[in-house]
């Protein structure tokens, strides 16, 4: 996912042009609007601050959101990925609101690939989801798209009765003139109003006239993920497809030497074996048949450039480079005179290991040659333009003719997208090597998932804080040692600003709290183990970092620690509004029973505030249970309240099960773990009561797929040192210290 | 030549009769709802019905099920079915989905066996089923609220 920092800077970009996106946004008919069929197409004329196409300068194009069908169903196009944080519902939502349709009458489809229609508002002309950013980018947008159809079908209903629009009502899809009786339904005016000029402008609903926004909408995924009738990327079947599975270095960095594809062939249903650049493929006529022909394959690695070190070597390596000065992410006030004045200086050690997104779906797409040339390729595609643009290259086409159909995904957590295309590239080397003579799906098995990389990078944070006589915080020196997905990649110019990736020190650098005597500084630990975007990525670290000092300093200075936070939040209302709501409705300072514990954080990632207390019961054992969180969210307006709730109670899921006990390790540059045996996810049995409370908001949709991942473990830390008196501060817990 | 009876129907496989039946299911039959996941028997996607009870199919050989009735989450019927589905559908569980056929078909084996069951059963009977998004506190949630619509 993109962090808050790439989307924010992507967005100033992008909005560099909104004076003249505003001004000459105008409706255009989609010429290629079916007969009958209405199709809403707003003109959005941008001006990216980076061109990745030659077609930057090509002019207004068509943007088309809205499809009313004969049948009197609304067709809303998803121009992002639904992996389950349930975008499809809330744009869908956000198009019947403004239509006032009936939610019954409502569709969705994705789009296809194509960044000039289906861009991301935030990212310039790049169709992507991440960063959070899906209702948030897409809130104007469709609300005008909305608003246009619903504008065109009055007009349609006016012409066809010959009565003022104004004397026209529209609810529940149906429109209505009370004087005269006469009703009709959307289908059946789209053909008239398809017919009709675009209103220039339109005048949004205003928010107590809001139907469906704010309310109880019933997502729109569920019947399909009930029956086992949606379609992934995994069930998609072309005739004559075959299964692709790749064998991938040992060792990050390895190159293949030379193979021995004989046993392999010799597997019933194994049809070829090829190189590719990532390593070796075996296509076989079904799945089972491709896995075995994969495992029988004998492999010479060539590991000179690998990384060969286990995982205490490189801690041990950046613990040595957390003892000397970092690049300043951050800076304020005169750090060494504020520890040479301070009462107390508390300084502490957090680790983080490398964490795999584990998705339930893994990694997998289809591709098929056309007979024209082109291919076609099925994914649950989280960076389309990126995805396509690899595929052609690689292919030897314009993007253009490579089609990219984007399906329901399995669960992402930013495993999804990356800057090179990644697996995508891998299945169009496979069709390359083959030739394009059989449509392939490549698939990921668990182990290829677990070992294959691009982790949440390893991180190391030294802290050194100080307080005075009075018990405030007065000084705060942060060290952070990480590896950078960045650097080295195409988004590098977005995110990386005088040497710091904003997205390895975001959550730390730009803390809400106060500190008068603060440095914020970064080590970058090159290695060729690759990492990525981990959901709520530098935040995923950097809020267990600074929430569980923060509760530590409270305690130093005896203060409560929401006073304590409180007072350092001058300027940060909404903060404020947050922590309070969260400490009252968890109760939060109430005494707890021996053995049990309340602990409280609070952090915003993606523009949007969460607070969480959790309660703890740690046993005897050290065994601990986590028995209710209560969370409080500010995500501006509240699309879909319930969907809202999903994701704060997945995030504490995913969070929690990672805090737990997830950790990637290396012995000799091997990784250590291999399914979900050895890397466990979060269990029934585990997950807490989840009470969640959003704050009333009227100020547009921020973040919410990521934002309930960072408070959860540092919410746990805190209550893990209430009921015990230790403090737990890396990740994942080592429960033994709490054995009594 | 395996001749297996899934979702009532009579089906012919040429396939390895040590071929996983969830393999089987997917790339032979096209019951693509059944969903691998990690293909060692450690997160349940893959869970359908043998006999009525929910089991592993990427742990049982095709050549293992001859005469015994396999049913996936596209031919579980019947009022207890019904009922989970529909508690699923009410209280909007489902997030990426991918899990949720074997979430689905685990619940329905434990409220056909315990019409009641308390959290403590729900977690015996559905901690093997991983969920990456975490939908847990609501198919916790839809089962009793299925089992009290089932009264």
């Amino acid at each position: 996912m993109l962090s808050k920092s790439i989307a924010q800077r992507l967005h100033s970009d992008a909005s560099k042009s909104d004076a003249s996106k505003l001004s000459r946004r105008r409706f255009l008919q989609n010429s290629s609007a079916a007969v009958g069929t209405l199709v809403i197409a707003t003109t959005i004329d941008f001006l990216p601050a980076v061109s990745l196409a030659a077609t930057a300068n090509d002019g207004p194009l068509p943007n088309a959101f809205v499809k009313i069908a004969a049948d009197n169903t609304v067709t809303v196009i998803i121009k992002h990925l639904d992996k389950g944080q349930g975008v499809a519902t809330g744009l869908t939502t956000i198009v019947a609101d403004e239509l006032d349709a009936d939610w019954a009458q409502m569709r969705c489809v994705f789009a296809p690939a194509d960044a000039k229609l289906y861009n991301n508002l935030f990212m310039g002309p790049f169709q992507a989801t991440g960063g959070s950013t899906s209702i948030a980018n897409s809130w104007e947008q469709l609300r005008k798209a909305g608003a246009a159809a619903r504008a065109m079908l009055v007009a349609a209903a006016s012409s066809t009765w010959n009565v003022p629009e104004a004397e026209l009502v529209v609810e529940k899809g149906i429109i209505r003139h009370t004087p005269s009786g006469r009703q009709t339904t959307f289908g059946a005016m789209a053909a008239m109003a398809s017919t009709l000029p675009i209103p220039a402008d339109v005048k949004l609903k205003q928010p107590q006239d809001w139907i469906y926004i704010g309310k109880e909408v019933p997502r729109i995924d569920s019947i399909a993920k009930t029956t086992g009738s949606a379609v992934y990327a995994m069930d998609v079947k072309r005739p004559g497809m075959v299964t692709a599975v790749v064998a991938r270095p040992p060792r990050f960095g390895s190159q293949v030497r030379s193979f021995d594809a004989s046993a392999a062939k010799a597997i019933k249903g194994v049809v070829e074996v090829v190189q590719i650049p990532q390593g070796v493929a075996v296509l076989a006529a079904d799945s089972w048949s491709a896995i075995r022909g994969r495992d029988a394959l004998k492999i010479d690695w060539d590991d000179s450039k690998a990384e060969s070190r286990s995982t205490a070597e490189i801690f041990d390596n950046y613990r040595a480079r957390a003892a000397t000065p970092g690049l300043p992410a951050a800076r304020r006030g005169n750090l060494d005179s504020a520890f040479a004045g301070a009462e107390r200086i508390i300084e502490a050690e957090f680790t983080f290991p490398y964490l795999a997104h584990a998705p339930m779906e893994t990694l997998n797409a289809v591709i098929e040659m056309k007979s024209d040339g082109g291919a076609e390729i099925w994914a649950g595609s989280q960076f389309q333009t990126v995805e396509q643009a690899t595929a052609a290259a690689i292919l030897g086409l314009t993007p253009e003719r490579v089609q990219l159909n984007t399906l329901w995904a399995g669960g992402s957590f930013g495993r999804r997208a990356t800057p090179n295309a990644d697996y995508v590239a891998e299945l169009a080397a496979i069709a390359k090597q083959t030739a394009g003579k059989f449509p392939i799906h490549l698939m990921w098995t668990r182990e290829d998932d677990i070992k294959g990389g691009r982790y949440r990078p390893l991180a190391l944070h030294r802290l050194k804080t100080g307080i005075d006589a009075r018990g405030n915080l007065v000084a705060w020196q942060q060290r952070i040692v990480d590896q950078s997905f960045m650097v080295g990649t195409p988004l590098e110019a977005m995110v990386v600003k005088n040497g710091v990736d904003e997205t390895a020190v975001e959550g730390a650098a730009d803390m809400p709290y106060a500190v008068p005597n603060l440095s914020v500084e970064w080590h970058h630990a090159a290695s060729p183990v690759t990492t990525l975007w981990w959901r709520s990525v530098g935040h995923s670290h950097t809020a267990q970092a600074v929430e569980v000092m923060i509760d530590e300093l409270a305690h130093a200075a005896k203060k409560d620690p929401v006073t304590f936070r409180i007072a350092l939040l001058e300027g940060h209302p909404r903060h404020v509004a947050v922590l309070k709501l969260v400490a009252q409705a968890g109760d939060f300072g109430a005494p707890m029973p021996s053995g049990r514990g309340r602990g409280i954080a609070l952090h915003e990632s993606f523009n949007t505030i969460v607070g969480m207390v959790a309660d703890v019961t740690v046993a005897p054992s050290g065994q601990i249970t986590v028995d209710r969180v209560v969370a409080a969210v500010d995500c501006g307006i509240a699309v879909n309240p319930d969907v809202i709730r999903a994701q704060i109670e997945g995030g504490i899921g995913y969070g929690l099960g990672a805090a737990l006990r997830n950790q990637i390790t290396l012995t000799n540059g091997i990784v250590d773990q291999s399914n979900f045996d050895s890397y466990e996810p979060l269990r029934i049995s585990d997950m807490p009561k989840v009470e969640v409370h959003i704050v009333p908001s009227s100020t547009p949709p921020t973040g919410i797929g990521e934002p309930g991942v960072p408070p959860i473990a540092p919410a746990v830390s805190n209550a893990i040192f209430a009921a015990t008196g230790k403090r737990l501060r890396s990740l994942p817990w080592d429960l033994n210290l709490l054995k009594s | 030549m395996t001749t297996l009876t899934i979702n009532n129907r009579s089906h012919d496989l040429d396939v390895d009769p040590s071929m996983p039946l969830l393999w089987a299911l997917r790339d032979h039959l096209g019951l693509t709802g059944t969903k691998y996941g990690c293909g060692a028997a450690l997160c349940g996607a893959c869970t359908v019905h043998v006999d009525g009870e929910p089991t592993r199919s990427c742990q049982m050989r095709v050549g293992d099920l001859v005469g015994r009735k396999v049913t996936t989450i596209e031919g579980v019927e019947g009022k207890v079915a019904t009922t989970v589905k529909t508690a699923w559908q009410a209280l909007n569980v489902v997030q990426c989905g991918y899990c949720q056929s074997g979430q689905i078909m685990t619940a329905i084996g434990l409220l056909a066996t315990n019409p009641k069951p308390t959290d403590a059963e729900i977690n015996d009977a559905m901690d093997g089923i991983v969920c990456r998004c975490a939908t847990y506190v609501r198919i916790r949630a839809a089962i009793h609220a299925a089992a009290v619509q089932l009264g």
